[in-house]
């Protein structure tokens, strides 16, 4: 199987050769990486690599093209040049849960997988984001932030060693998302999948991830390792101190005690 | 508001804040009503009857009253006498079993074709190039106006008629189906994609499924266009059937059979809505669609 692993995400304009000097043990190779909306490039020569099982955090501003990597890396887009190496086994969770209507909960989830798996298959998918009690539902009838639960489930039930996840939890409550993130982070564990997350929150990022990847201008144009022991605390000093940084890094200003006027 | 105004102290007084209410205790209230006790009060059913049978009502008292001469519109008891003959004598029986025929037919073939052409269509790009154009100019000339060249090329037996049914039963579906399948949204096709589904699974799971809303409204369509074809079919040319009877009963200026011929068309159009609303509620259960108070 270890030659079945790197399915290659062939470019349109031309035939990618491997490149033989990165690391041959990485679950995911990007070299040279070019994707141009009519002449912008949004990726420019992008290079990444992902270990496998680890928790990559990729943060950067709206319009930077995380989504357009995602979807590059989940074999969506194909009209790039440069050389891209994926797992053949990943899954893609998208911002909206982007349920079939007309499947039940259930359907859903096995929905695209070889053989003809049982309804039992799916629900241990369900199990594992608490949503079993669903398998049966109607998406129209599922909250936000159980349709985004059923699409974490569909993503899970393909035992992925790519798990790539589009900013998930971003329409959720604050509430529902803590709840979310801490069953993304034990079902990782669990299954030790690599894990690229998508996402406009340092604070998840640095909750979840074992490295952060920050985008800018098509690049990746900073990186850093959380080296935080698990269970991470946000009111960690050293937690903050990151936080802080990272928040540098993407040019937000902020906001201390010395700069708020209501103190005057 | 401007950010440099301080905010007011607990203690000092709020002057540019006007009072919302003299009395805050004194806010309407209105309760909200339970619809569960409402709702089941009168079958659907019955009230879905009411609308035809206030015209039966008002139909009757105008000729009563012979508002409504004889000669223009028999009255609702006269009609019931004919239908009755007509019925125990078996010629509406009889034409109507023929007309079922041919309508069935038309519509068996016309959904079949319709459906093909409009997967054929809007599922490739290749399809759409030699169909679409073809099927939109074929649309462009009204298909009544075509019984007469069916009768040259097909003889005046069954044929023509069932093909022209099939005509206007054909149109609709391709319309809709296409443009059903054209309507599914992209991003659900994507999401397809990355759980590994081939092209067949695709179609098979996500876009036949997509388009099945749109089929139904053009099965609807079809329908009433069938009943349409027909008529024209039957009263053009034929020896039989209800548009026959009808046809027929002009010549002796019969308003009476002619109404119980309009009727039976109306219950069998009924009939036929009734059908495709029983398949919408099976078919479409999970659509996320406003249904009605
Ligand atoms: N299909 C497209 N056509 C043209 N421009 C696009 C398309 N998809 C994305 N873009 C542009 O590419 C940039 C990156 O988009 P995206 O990857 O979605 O950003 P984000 O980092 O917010 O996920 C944006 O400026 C966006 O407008
Ligand atoms: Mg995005």
């Amino acid at each position: 199987m270890a030659t079945d692993i790197h399915g290659k995400v062939t470019s349109r304009h031309q035939r990618a050769e491997p490149v033989e000097s990165a690391d041959p043990g990485a679950v995911v190779r990007v070299e040279g990486l070019t994707r141009r909306f009519g002449d912008r490039p949004v990726l420019d020569e992008l290079r990444l690599e992902i270990a496998p099982g680890e928790f990559v955090a990729l943060l950067g501003r709206s319009g930077c093209g995380k989504s357009t990597l995602l979807r590059v890396l989940a074999g969506l887009d194909r009209e790039i040049d440069g050389t891209v190496l994926v797992p053949r086994r990943r899954a893609v969770a998208f911002q909206a849960p982007r349920l079939m209507p007309w499947k039940r909960v259930w359907r859903n989830v096995l929905l695209g997988l070889p053989g003809r798996p049982d309804r039992d298959a799916a629900v241990a998918a369900l199990a594992e984001v608490s949503l079993e009690h669903r398998a049966d539902a109607w998406p129209k009838t599922l909250s936000g932030g159980e349709a985004q639960r059923a699409s974490l489930a569909r993503a899970l039930v393909r035992e992925p060693d790519l798990l790539l996840l589009d900013e998930p939890f971003g329409a959720l409550d604050a509430l529902t998302r803590l709840n979310a993130q801490r069953q993304v982070a034990e079902v990782w564990r669990r299954r030790g999948c690599a894990v690229l997350l998508v996402t406009h929150d340092v604070e998840e990022a640095l909750l979840l991830a074992d490295r952060v990847l920050v985008m800018r201008d098509g690049v990746i144009a900073h990186q850093a390792p959380v080296d935080l022991p698990r269970p991470r605390d946000v009111a960690d000093p050293e937690f903050t101190w990151l936080r802080t940084a990272l928040l540098d890094r993407l040019d937000v200003k902020t906001a201390t005690p010395a700069t708020d006027d209501r103190a005057a | 508001m401007s950010a440099g105004t301080a905010l007011p102290t607990p203690h000092s007084e709020p002057s540019d804040i006007s009072p919302i209410s003299p009395d805050r205790g004194a806010i309407d209230l209105e309760p909200v009503v339970s619809v569960a006790t409402r709702r089941r009060s009168v079958p659907r059913w019955l009230r879905r009857i009411t609308g035809p049978l206030l015209l039966l009502v008002l139909w009757g008292v105008l000729s009563a009253t012979g508002v409504l001469g004889s000669d223009i519109l028999a009255s609702p008891a006269t009609i019931a006498r004919t239908a009755w003959d007509l019925t125990s004598d078996g010629t509406l029986p009889s034409a109507m079993a023929v007309s079922l025929r041919r309508v069935a037919v038309g519509l068996v073939f016309g959904t079949v074709i319709g459906t093909a052409l409009g997967l054929l269509s809007g599922l490739s790009r290749l399809g759409e190039d030699l169909i679409d154009a073809t099927v939109q100019m074929l649309r462009a000339v009204p298909f009544v106006g075509m019984i007469p060249l069916f009768i040259i090329w097909l003889g005046i037996g069954e044929t023509p008629k069932i093909t022209l049914i099939a005509l206007g039963v054909a149109f609709h579906l391709y319309l809709n189906v296409y443009a059903g399948i054209r309507g599914v949204d992209e991003q659900l096709i994507e999401a397809g994609t990355s759980l590994g589904l081939s092209r067949w699974g695709l179609i098979r799971h996500v876009l036949l499924p997509g388009a099945l809303p749109g089929a139904m409204t053009g099965l609807r369509y079809a329908l009433a266009t069938a009943w349409l074809a027909l008529v024209f079919g039957e009263t053009v040319n034929a020896d039989n059937g209800i548009g026959f009877l009808m046809d027929q009963a002009r010549e002796f200026f019969r308003t009476d059979v002619i109404v119980v011929c309009l009727v039976v068309y109306a219950f069998l159009g009924l009939l036929a809505d009734l059908i495709v609303r029983l398949l919408e509620r099976l078919l479409l259960q999970w659509r996320p669609t406003f249904t009605g108070k």
